[in-house]
């Protein structure tokens, strides 16, 4: 079972792996988008971990429904609606329980992801953290770590795909060659999950 | 509707000066009388460009008159915080509407429409009008 630590964990996971990895983030931004994503998301998480720290929210479908609020207020770009209403309706879809199964989180993640699809109207192909996020959840019931290989080899089928959403799809033919930079930070919100779940959760059954 | 209760109007853009002087621009073109309340909400709330969800929300509370609110947002993430806010259903006023119009040109139909006491829907019609005003 995931109980609420485990959702704080994931939370402190993705915020440090984006302050790690936002330089990256932000270069992959400059090819194909205005080079602020890495700066973007570091703000945004910086904020979601100082509020979880403050608030203390009770349950799993709390933690992740306050993290999203979050980062619509702090992120400023695109990707602040986009987290923001990821993790606020996988939040919601999980409800008031005190602690889910990993195939509970699956489906609620499920929905998120279903709630980005029609805020973006955007789909598979399109290079967008989509392409990082729908493969992710369509092996999450096997294990976090089958979904963070499958979020970093969607991020990674990026590169050669032409955008046609966001910022990027301007570029039209020029967008090729370049990973998405959404997909490449999907891929870290995912494979934190792998993470929280590491140390004290005994990797798995 | 009450006739003294106005459509209120707010404005989002990625900058904060071009929601200002947009929200200038239509209030000396609609001129001649009360002009309906019109906020602007442009840039993030540290004053940078990109878009605040704060900003939005309070300048929505600040138009609101009860008669409803139209926004009217330029691009990326003007548009999905928008649209996000309006999913959630506690973020803006009971009647906030997301309008598919040209900013400045809509911004000034919508004023003039709402400050002659036009309905939601009718300030939304002028709005989404100005798409066929062609400049060639």
């Amino acid at each position: 079972m995931l109980d609420t630590d485990f959702f704080r964990r994931w939370m402190a996971a993705t915020a440090a792996a984006v302050d790690r990895e936002a330089d990256r983030l932000t270069e992959l931004d400059a090819a194909i988008g205005d080079a602020d994503h890495g700066s973007n998301m570091r703000r945004g998480f910086a904020a979601v971990n100082d509020v979880l720290g403050k608030e203390a929210p009770r349950t799993p479908g709390t933690v992740l429904t306050l993290a999203g609020r979050h980062l619509i207020s702090t992120v400023g770009g695109a990707s602040g609606p986009l987290y923001g209403t990821l993790l606020r309706r996988t939040g919601k879809a999980l409800g008031d329980a005190t602690e889910v199964t990993p195939d509970q989180l699956a489906d609620a993640l499920g929905a998120g992801v279903a709630a980005v699809t029609q805020l973006g109207g955007a789909q598979a192909g399109d290079k967008t953290m989509l392409d990082a996020l729908l493969p992710a959840v369509e092996v999450l019931g096997t294990s976090f770590e089958a979904a963070r290989d499958a979020a970093l080899a969607g991020a990674l089928g990026t590169v050669p795909l032409r955008a046609r959403k966001g910022r990027a799809s301007y570029l039209g033919e020029r967008s090729i060659g370049h990973q998405d930079p959404g997909a490449a930070s999907s891929a870290l919100l995912v494979g934190a999950l792998a993470e929280a779940a590491g140390p004290t959760e005994g990797g798995g059954e | 509707m009450s006739e003294d209760k106005k459509v209120g109007i707010v404005l989002v853009s990625h900058s904060g000066p071009v929601a200002e002087a947009v929200v200038e621009l239509a209030r000396g073109l609609a001129a001649g009388g009360a002009t309906a309340p019109m906020a602007a909400a442009g840039g993030t709330s540290a004053g940078g460009l990109g878009t605040s969800a704060e900003l939005v929300s309070e300048a929505a509370a600040r138009v609101d008159m009860g008669a409803g609110v139209a926004l009217l947002v330029d691009l990326g993430s003007a548009v999905l915080t928008v649209k996000s806010m309006l999913a959630e259903g506690d973020e803006l006023p009971d009647g906030a509407r997301l309008v598919d119009a040209p900013f400045v040109e809509g911004a000034i139909s919508a004023l003039v429409t709402a400050s002659a006491g036009g309905d939601l829907d009718a300030v939304e019609a002028a709005a989404t009008d100005a798409y066929g005003y062609r400049k060639t």
